[in-house]
């Protein structure tokens, strides 16, 4: 057995493990460069069109980030995120129109009241998982849609909903005056998106991370270590669907005007495919997730493709996730990747002229 | 409380799932140190912990624990009022590393949390687990992940510690190691153990008293030497498993 005090000490050196460690300063600086190339470098290269497309993409990331929390960390299947997606759109829709509050207190404000209504949609949840949960939040997330159908999103209107029947002059749902034009809402949107994910990081290793992964794992395992599961469920659907929440705030500002019609149901179980494509456990299959989901059908459309194909491709992606790539592309990636670096590598030797490969 | 004869009393305890009578009426007193619990395949021993852990809720009967119902605790309290277990397939959580397996029972628990690091360590080397603490623990084998989930259960100061047949599958080194561990848990925790095994000779090595359970009764109960040469046990196993009378 070991001696406590010895193992003490090195715990001391390793735990936390590595925080100033090589790796873990690659990784922060990997992200930092990676966050300033798309704030700073990825407007001037882009066209309007695909600047558009991007900040869909930073939206829909968010919203994969919430269901893949629910997902990936607590084993949680909902089929509701895009009309949790609606509500925080027509919150913000509604504050935006009938106050002048500041935008960011807009999301803020959208993603507290859309947490409140999400968590009612996980109250299910308490009882159910799997397949269950799964109907129970798409018939909810169909219940919602009727009831905006008939509400409307806001439109410059008075009264509760704020919608104008006539709609002849509708005005556009108004951004921060600090964002108004395309590319400056992109960065914005890219900014929020950058803080939700912060947001998701800091629950999942720490205290909430560790009840969400022995919930994930064993029910019995989570109660028996004291962990009150139905709180920490009930937490996960709040995280999520503030974040959801801020994202439709977000939405709204970016689209400018929000129709029923742009928040099918159906739309939900898409979003459950590519981010189980491009991974729920991992933050960056949140952005792959997006990616799939906004940027594809983008560049589809601008080549002529119909977008429509995109439905059989994710269709066979989620097919191959599931029998060969559980962990999705954001862990599929890399090893493919580094498996053709090897490829390349052991051609090149092959083809390099005797000695200079050797050493 | 603790000392004054029996900790843990068990009165009339019944449950049922559906038609089938799991626990039948079950009463028995269990002393502080470690006892055995054993019985044959089906005998309700897992369902006997399940109702100690609040995942079962019984029809009948009483649960005393150190002075105290039990049965009125919610499940997910109990942990941080004392009990704690290990599960017949064992329970780590993959995901976690070693430190965080344990230290999540200690962040739910009432204890100080400025102790949390020197409580965590202190049960990973009383298990004898020599790894990184920093370690994942699905990269661990079978053995040490169960050596994590004892020190789950050893963490802070547990007042019940449940060991659902710790040592299935494990080869006897490993086996007699985690003997030693479990001979030690009284002393390192101040808090008594409950151990179901099919391995006789880890339930003699490790309980001074046994109590036997076939068909959700007690049908014996004392000393583990004298329970294993009991007639009435030896015929509950009889033809269901080997046993070995040292």
């Amino acid at each position: 057995m070991l001696d406590v005090a010895d193992l003490s000490a090195t715990v001391r050196q390793r735990w936390p493990p590595r925080r100033p460690g090589a790796r873990t300063l690659a990784r922060a600086a990997v992200v930092a460069v990676l966050l300033l190339f798309v704030l700073l470098g990825l407007p001037q290269l882009l066209s309007l069109y695909y600047i558009d497309a991007m900040t869909q993409v930073a939206v829909y990331s968010m919203v994969a980030l919430g269901l893949g929390v629910l997902v990936g960390r607590v084993g949680l299947v909902s089929l509701g995120q895009v009309a949790v997606l609606a509500i925080g759109a027509w919150v913000a829709a509604r504050l935006l129109f009938a106050t002048s509050m500041p935008y960011p207190v807009v999301l803020l404000v959208a993603g507290l009241i859309t947490m409140v209504a999400g968590m009612l949609i996980g109250l299910p949840a308490l009882r159910l998982r799997g397949l269950y949960l799964a109907l129970i939040t798409l018939m909810l997330a169909g219940a919602i849609t009727v009831v905006l159908k008939n509400v409307n999103f806001p439109n410059g209107g008075h009264g509760f909903t704020g919608y104008n029947g006539s709609s002849v002059h509708i005005p556009p749902i108004r951004r921060p005056s600090v964002a108004s034009g395309d590319p400056a809402y992109f960065r914005y949107a890219v900014v929020v998106a950058a803080l939700m994910f912060l947001l998701a990081a800091a629950h999942i290793r720490t205290r909430p991370g560790r009840a969400w992964a022995a919930i994930r794992q064993s029910e019995p395992a989570a109660l028996a270590a004291g962990i009150n599961t139905t709180l920490y469920k009930l937490w996960a659907f709040a995280l999520a669907s503030f974040i959801t929440g801020v994202a439709g705030g977000v939405l709204a500002g970016a689209v400018h005007y929000l129709y029923s019609i742009g928040f099918p149901p159906q739309d939900s179980i898409t979003l459950l495919a590519v981010v189980l494509m491009g991974g729920a456990y991992s933050l960056w299959g949140a952005i792959i997730a997006a990616l799939l989901l906004q940027l594809l059908p983008a560049l589809l459309n601008n080549w002529g493709v119909s977008a429509d194909w995109l439905t059989i491709l994710f269709g066979i992606g989620v097919l191959q996730v599931l029998t060969t790539a559980p962990a999705g592309l954001a862990d599929q990636a890399p090893k493919d990747l580094a498996r053709l670096g090897r490829l390349l590598l052991a051609l090149a030797r092959r083809l390099a002229p005797s000695g200079g490969a050797a050493k | 409380m603790r000392g004054d004869g029996a900790a843990i009393v068990v009165t009339d305890l019944t449950v049922r799932y559906g038609g089938v009578t799991s626990l039948d009426g079950m009463s028995v007193t269990f002393e502080p140190g470690t006892c055995g619990l054993i019985g044959p395949n089906g005998a309700g021993k897992t369902t006997f912990f399940n109702v100690l852990s609040g995942f079962v809720r019984p029809v009948a009967g009483a649960v005393s624990a150190f002075g105290e119902d039990l049965l009125s605790i919610v499940h997910y309290r109990r942990a941080r009022w004392g009990v704690r277990r290990t599960f017949q397939t064992e329970q780590a959580i993959e995901e976690l590393s070693v430190f965080d397996n344990v230290a999540m029972v200690h962040e739910h628990s009432r204890l100080n949390g400025a102790s949390r690091r020197q409580d965590v360590l202190s049960a990973v080397s009383f298990v004898g687990l020599d790894v990184d603490p920093a370690t994942r623990v699905k990269t661990l084998a079978a053995g040490q992940r169960r050596l994590v989930e004892v020190a789950r259960a050893v963490v802070g100061r547990p007042k019940l510690v449940l060991l659902d047949e710790p040592a299935a599958g494990l080869p006897d080194e490993e086996t007699e190691h985690l003997g030693a561990v479990i001979r030690g848990i009284p002393e390192q925790t101040g808090g008594m153990t409950i151990l179901v095994d099919h391995d006789m000779s880890l339930v003699s090595a490790c309980c001074a008293t046994t109590a036997v359970l076939d068909f959700g009764k007690l049908i014996a109960s004392g000393p583990t030497a004298e329970v294993l040469r009991d007639e009435r046990v030896i015929s509950a196993y009889l033809g269901t498993a080997e046993i070995e009378v040292a």
